[in-house]
């Protein structure tokens, strides 16, 4: 592998990594938000058990996404040194914008949260926790506005070979963003519904296998009290409960909306770049017909020998189009327009090194593509489903006794994981084997495109980044064990392990854990909480 | 020259010294935990000095970064890839300082808490070090031909320069992380921190004055030269200050000394933002790397807004835990009773 390859699986393992505990942060903290703010305006224990909680889990969690992010700035320049001269000028700006509007006010206010439960009134408190998740919601909308650039480029004109930015409101308002981002958050809030869904049901399980909860004779469950287990009281139970319907909820109201703005998204992709969205479907000839099952050689980057062994009609019309009719142009036809008009071979330019005069390879890899489209929807619409199903079966007050179930409903927590990773593959790949996608629509600026060859560090050897790819890798995977590891421990400890106060003292009874109470008395409060 | 670019120069100058101000500090109390805090309790009182702020800090890095790209793509595109390995050190040394601080205190076990402390202490070396090399680099010059590229190898950044300005940064953060000791807490710890202040701030502020005048000799003009006049000036009032025990002041004055040696440097620098030491034809300068006038205005808009609210509520933050924190203040070490734990309770299935 040389350079290219190698800065490309780099990218593409970071990016991915990071984005595992990215939507978990933005959909779990605005859920906590939530929850801290049914406590501060109900004054009822079981909202404070929750938000120290989920917390708790929360903040194991953000840290990983804090640590990841920054190998992401850097390694613009690190390993993409000729993208970053190319698109510096229009890309750069929400780079630093995200990190002064939004990632300051991320990590500033949630250190007053952690930190601040007794310094700051609580309603003040609260604010704190709120204008840290909307950082968070802003932070994603920066980068996806530069994303979005490189889907769509909007907003330049090209001076001396650079696209330079003439128009930011353009840039700031594509509307290739305007759809990706709340696609994005409501896949982030599926994350967090299936999380919360997953470990309460195996708390809910577990108080019924230890004979805390029963069921009466009306088949409702009747919550008891462990005496000897730290938290396992009557209030637990509501904990749980009441946190498995938030997340089944959340995990549907998701669902649809990423199917909602995904459609959209979709529809605009079939404009801006058909050849990723026929290579989704693996769409070889023009036509109108959704394949739900196609078998051949997805790999072999033509068309000839793959089969669609199940197809629908009309329905990837109404994908593109919103009607059942309109011929959606397949690869072999889009293939040639692109030769077309962006050429066949790559120019024989310094910049493409060996690769210069190459064949110019436009269809994305359809495996991928066909299948990452494939998997996104699934996990998303099982995810769904399952959370619907789980809404039913816990409609008595506790779940079912089975064991397989439980495990079910703990590995469930992956599904909408898999399903943001496989969209972001899919559009990612999809895009090649450009990293900025031409904007194909007549007004737009038809020379600003960048093929994925030419973007990568000429000065950096394939030595460097296969070093730094082994290097995080290493690190990342070693990270993931002890994240995870830190995640079980927290949750089998259930809420105790998030309150050590919960040992002192009786929830109800303490004035300290009323959110009116204001703050304590001074000498009390130097550290409210202590690393 | 132009307008534009000459203020993100100033800006990203005022970028990097918030940096090395904010971050220098808690840099330094994180390889404070070996060697200074000489038990567990004291390893959790430097922490909880800085444990509200850290991460706000570190932002000041990737702003820094994320405006250089902004308004210098060229700029941040020759630094970044020629310095590939050592950025790559301090990416991994960032990586583990920021998983150790919210880890360490999760798992009530020895060992592990040491495992987490090595990172906290060699994690901060490794990354003032590291960025102490970048930016003396970019100042004295990298090997980069006619596009920007670094010649020669994987090495060929190397210079004595990368080591000053490495121990530079690691020496400064290491003298603001005592005076911000010395300021936080109290008790023993506090009054150690002042004393090591006092003893050791002229051999750890050395290399970073070394840099400064270096770069005078290299491209210094007057008004540069006298920020370094003034900057030891503020040296010695910081020295002053701390053996009187005015922790404040002393604080402020090495503060001072911060800014005015960040000033002679880039001041000294400037126009130039990253020589070519193979051909100063090849050299970046605040002109032919800086992004479009329409871009800088852009952000300085921006940045004219958001800026000032960024201080002011880091500022507060700063207010709001401005209690000193001392060895009493330390709760017991967090072990619980994992719900599941108990056995006892469960019938077999």
């Amino acid at each position: 592998m040389d350079a290219l390859e190698i800065a490309r699986w780099q990218f593409g393992i970071t990016t991915v990594y990071h984005f595992m505990m990215v939507p978990l942060t933005i959909g779990l903290g605005l859920v906590v938000a939530v929850i801290q703010t049914l406590w501060y305006r109900t004054g009822k224990p079981e909202y404070l058990r929750m938000t120290k909680f989920w917390g708790k889990l929360f903040l194991i969690n953000f840290i990983m996404g804090v640590a990841t992010g920054i190998v992401q700035e850097f390694q613009f320049g690190m390993a993409w040194s000729e993208y970053s001269r190319f698109v510096g000028d229009v890309f750069g700006a929400p780079l630093a914008l995200e990190a002064l509007l939004a990632f300051f006010v991320e990590s500033t206010f949630l250190g007053l949260w952690i930190f601040g439960w007794k310094q700051l009134k609580p309603a003040i408190h609260l604010a704190c926790l709120w204008i840290a998740v909307i950082g968070s919601v802003f932070s994603a909308y920066f980068i996806i506005v530069a994303n979005s650039w490189m889907q769509h480029p909007v907003g330049v004109e090209m001076v001396n070979g650079r696209p330079v930015m003439t128009d930011a409101w353009a840039v700031f308002t594509n509307n290739t963003a305007l759809v990706a981002v709340p696609h994005t958050l409501f896949g982030a809030l599926a994350v967090a519904g299936g999380f919360l869904l997953g470990i309460a049901w195996y708390h809910l399980w577990r108080r019924r296998h230890d004979g805390i909860d029963t069921i009466g004779a009306d088949g409702k469950v009747i919550p008891g009290e462990a005496a000897g287990i730290l938290g396992r009281d009557r209030s637990d139970h509501t904990v749980w409960i009441r946190s498995l319907r938030i997340g089944a909820v959340v995990a549907m109201i998701s669902f649809a909306g990423t199917a909602v703005t995904g459609d959209l998204q979709g529809k605009l992709m079939f404009e801006q770049q058909p050849m990723k969205m026929a290579a989704a479907e693996a769409a070889c000839h023009d036509g109108t017909g959704f394949s739900v099952l196609s078998v051949g050689n997805l790999g072999a980057k033509n068309c000839d020998d793959i089969v669609a062994v199940i197809e629908v009609p009309g329905i990837l019309s109404f994908l593109a189009k919103g009607d059942f009719t309109t011929e959606v142009k397949g690869v072999n036809s889009l293939l040639g327009e692109y030769q077309d008009k962006y050429g066949t071979t790559l120019p024989d330019n310094p910049i493409y090194g060996d690769r210069a005069g190459q064949q110019i390879q436009y269809v994305p890899v359809m495996e991928v593509t066909y299948w990452g489209f494939r998997m996104m929807i699934g996990f998303g619409g099982v995810a769904a489903l399952a959370a619907l199903l789980a809404l039913w079966a816990t409609r008595k007050g506790t779940v079912p006794a089975s064991r397989g179930l439980m495990r079910l409903a703990v590995f469930g927590i992956l599904a909408p994981f898999g399903a943001n990773a496989a969209g972001w593959i899919f559009t990612e790949m999809g895009r090649q084997p450009f990293v900025v996608a031409p904007n194909p629509d007549p007004s737009g600026i038809d020379q600003v495109f960048m093929f994925t060859a030419a973007a990568v560090s000429p000065g950096v050897s394939a030595g460097e980044i296969l070093t730094s790819l082994v290097v995080l890798t290493s690190i990342y995977a070693v990270l993931l064990v002890v994240e995870v590891k830190l995640l079980v421990k927290y949750i089998r400890g259930g809420v105790a392990s998030a309150m050590p106060e919960l040992a002192h003292a009786p929830v109800d009874e303490n004035e300290d854990n009323t959110p009116r109470g204001g703050p304590g008395k001074p000498d009390d409060d130097v550290l409210a909480f202590a690393y | 020259m132009e307008l534009l670019p000459t203020i993100w120069f100033v800006a990203i100058a005022v970028l990097w010294t918030g940096y090395l101000f904010l971050e220098g500090f808690d840099l330094g109390v994180g390889m404070l935990m070996k060697g200074f805090a000489r038990n567990n309790t004291e390893r959790r009182v430097l922490i909880n000095t800085i444990g509200p702020v850290w991460d706000g800090n570190e932002v000041w890095l990737l702003t820094a970064g994320g405006a250089t790209f902004a308004a210098f793509p060229l700029w941040y595109a020759s630094l970044f890839s020629a310095l590939y390995l050592p950025l790559l050190l301090v990416l991994v040394a960032l990586i583990f300082r920021a998983v150790a601080f919210e880890y360490r205190g999760k798992v009530d076990n020895p060992r592990w808490r040491a495992r987490w402390d090595w990172a906290i202490s060699a994690g901060s070396f490794v990354a003032a070090f590291g960025v102490g090399a970048a930016l003396a680099l970019t100042t004295t010059g990298l090997p980069l031909n006619a596009n920007g590229d670094r010649e020669g190898g994987p090495f060929a950044w190397f210079s004595g320069y990368a080591v000053l300005g490495g121990l530079a940064v690691v020496g400064f953060s290491l003298l603001h992380g005592l005076g911000f000791l010395a300021l936080k807490t109290d008790g023993e710890v506090r009054h150690r921190a002042r004393a090591w202040f006092v003893r050791l701030l002229p051999v750890l502020l050395l290399p970073m004055a070394g840099w400064a005048v270096s770069l005078q000799l290299l491209s210094g003009e007057a008004w540069t030269i006298a920020a370094v006049v003034a900057a030891v000036v503020a040296a010695v009032l910081a020295w002053n200050f701390a053996r009187k025990g005015a922790e404040g002041r002393a604080f402020m004055s090495l503060g001072a000394f911060l800014l005015l040696g960040s000033a002679s440097i880039f001041g000294a620098a400037f126009p130039v933002v990253l020589p070519s030491t193979l051909d100063p034809a090849f050299n970046l300068t605040v002109s032919n790397a800086s992004s479009s006038d329409y871009t800088l205005g852009l952000m300085s808009i921006v940045a004219c807004i958001g800026l000032p609210l960024v201080l002011a509520y880091q500022a507060w933050t700063y207010w709001v835990f401005r209690r000193r924190v001392s060895a009493a203040h330390i709760p017991e070490a967090h072990s619980f009773l994992p719900a599941i734990a108990a056995k006892a309770l469960a019938p077999k299935d």
